[in-house]
């Protein structure tokens, strides 16, 4: 079974961690990602920008865009896409298309990826399709 | 590290939140500042006990609000004041607590306590050390450290710039749409003026001296941006910063001189601040309401994307460089458009529109070294040197006069 670990936290507190306290956190944070590759254990890792730099794709009749991060607390994150793309604009256009394939309500959270590691999980366990 | 690292970053983060409140209910910038001392060493004591309240900003305020109040009863008993003339109006700020926090109320008390420390009576350098004390909760020997004066004189320019405040007043009712937009103005500036504090280093050493200047203003930024997440200028202006500091660690060369743009090893580029950025601007562009911050931000955003100097898009700087100029017009935007005309339409071009500018910028560094480079391209050698002559005499810093000296040494050969 393959889960998800959804990291929270407030972004204010983390942007006042001192270079000496966030080096040593990631330190031991790579440590136990290593652990876990060794183990072949380990999908794809990414570590997301600020949500100042987030914009959302609100569905329902006419889609709206909006500057931040998704913010409705009724609604829940239900899954997640990594894309490729050269702009914001493409990105929307993507959230869109999204939107076009599943109508209705919710929305699209789009936020820059600060940091990508890709899978290193042993071949077996790739998740079945 | 002790195990305490955690609660720092956490008081640190609530800060600006819970010291834009105690700043509205005691109306006194020093007692805002003692009620919030107060809670961070009550937090000190019970969080490793207890772990963080869930929300840390409304656990300092009620906190710190009741150490300020226990503090003012005490002193009315010995004034021998009439305690109910104190405390009904203090009562009153604790029934509608809950609400005020609940509410959008939060966002105008941090753009006030912002706004506090732009004060128009206050000069630029109290203003900037203003609100690395209040807001960003810097020591005032970290802050002398920065500015790169000693500890006791920067004690007295905070003190003075706190002095003037209370003389002056602080606005405390709400502001109107009108108000609040020229408020988040100033204080846009006030965070672009401690940026270039902290970024108008002549070398590497004064550099890492004034880097948490830079550090601050970018701090700053996201905060605000946080408020106000729809503001384009906002965006630019955060956006504008990060693609600057992103060079940081290739602006200065192994003996600690400058090294120009152009010169630049770009795979030294902070490439997540290059990241953000980016992101930024694209946002800031959807809401087609250009400003001075998106322009400039786009400007640095063409630089961070051409991937070696050659490879620059001197034309689009051209053209965002002529937006600049017709919302901002100054001598010195036209000096800067010059140089991408020169990449552009060739030096006589660049020449032709700087001439001009003489008059007015005769006493500035930057005009001389970059007619006197215009002409060295236009194998006019004489004028050449006569012009990085001047930029010597000009010099701020032994940096600036080194660079030119440079250019003259290449003259002669």
């Amino acid at each position: 079974m393959l889960y998800a670990i959804l990291c929270y936290n407030s972004e204010e507190a983390i942007g006042s961690w001192s270079k000496e306290y966030h080096d040593e956190t990631m330190t031991k944070l790579y440590a136990v990602n290593d652990k876990l590759a060794r183990q072949g254990r380990l999908g794809p890792v990414a570590r997301l920008l600020p949500t100042t730099a987030a914009t959302t794709l609100r569905k329902g009749r006419e889609e709206m865009v909006i500057d931040g991060p998704f913010a409705e607390t009724k609604e829940q994150l239900l899954g997640f896409y990594v894309i490729d793309c050269t702009s914001l604009e493409e990105a929307i256009d993507t959230a869109k298309e999204l939107a076009k394939a599943n109508p209705g309500t919710g929305s699209y959270e789009i936020r820059p990826v600060a940091e990508f590691h890709p899978s290193q999980l042993a071949d077996e366990k790739q998740p079945a399709t | 590290m002790t195990d305490l690292g955690w609660i720092d970053p956490i008081l640190g983060a609530a800060r600006p939140r819970v010291m834009g409140a105690l700043l509205r209910y005691f109306r006194s910038l020093d007692t805002a500042e003692e009620a919030f001392q107060e809670a961070c060493l009550r937090a000190l004591k019970t969080w490793p006990q207890n772990g963080p309240p869930r929300d840390a900003a409304a656990w300092l305020i009620l906190v710190g609000r009741n150490a300020a109040m226990d503090q003012v009863r005490r002193q009315a008993k010995q004034t021998e004041l009439p305690d109910e003339a104190v405390l009904s109006d203090l009562d009153d700020a604790e029934s509608s607590l809950a609400d005020r926090l609940d509410g959008e109320h939060y966002k105008d008390d941090i753009l006030r306590l912002l706004f506090v420390c732009c004060h128009p009576d206050l000069p630029a350098t109290q203003q900037i050390a203003l609100a690395l004390r209040i807001v960003c909760g810097l020591s005032v020997k970290q802050i002398a450290q920065a500015f790169l004066v000693g500890e006791a004189a920067m004690e007295q320019r905070i003190t003075r710039a706190k002095a003037r405040i209370g003389n002056a007043g602080v606005p405390f009712e709400t502001p109107g749409a009108p108000e609040r937009a020229e408020r988040l103005a100033a204080v846009a500036a006030m965070i672009y003026l401690l940026f270039n504090e902290g970024y108008s280093a002549s070398s590497s050493r004064e550099a890492e001296a004034r880097k948490p200047l830079a550090e601050e203003a970018i701090w700053l930024a996201r905060l605000l941006l946080r408020l106000f997440p729809a503001e384009p200028e906002i965006m630019g202006l955060t956006a504008l910063m990060l693609l600057q500091r992103a060079r940081a660690k290739a602006r200065f060369d192994g003996e600690g001189n400058i090294v120009l743009l152009e010169d630049q090893d770009r795979s030294l580029w902070s490439r997540p601040r290059i990241a953000e950025g980016l992101a930024l601007i694209d946002k800031a562009m959807r809401h087609r309401r250009p400003g001075p911050y998106q322009i400039q931000a786009a400007i640095a955003a063409l630089h961070a994307r051409a991937q070696r100097a050659q490879d620059t898009d001197w034309a689009q700087i051209d053209l965002l460089y002529a937006n600049l100029e017709r919302l901002q017009p100054s001598p010195v935007v036209t000096l800067n458009r010059a140089v991408a005309v020169s990449k552009v339409r060739g030096p006589e071009a660049a020449l032709e529109m700087i001439e001009p500018l003489g008059a007015r910028l005769q006493g500035y560094f930057y005009f001389h070294g970059l007619k006197g480079a215009l002409l060295q391209q236009l194998e006019r050698p004489q004028e050449a040197r006569e012009a990085f002559g001047r930029a010597i005499a000009l010099a701020n810093t032994p940096a600036e006069a080194a660079h030119i000296r440079h250019h003259l040494d290449r003259l002669s050969c």
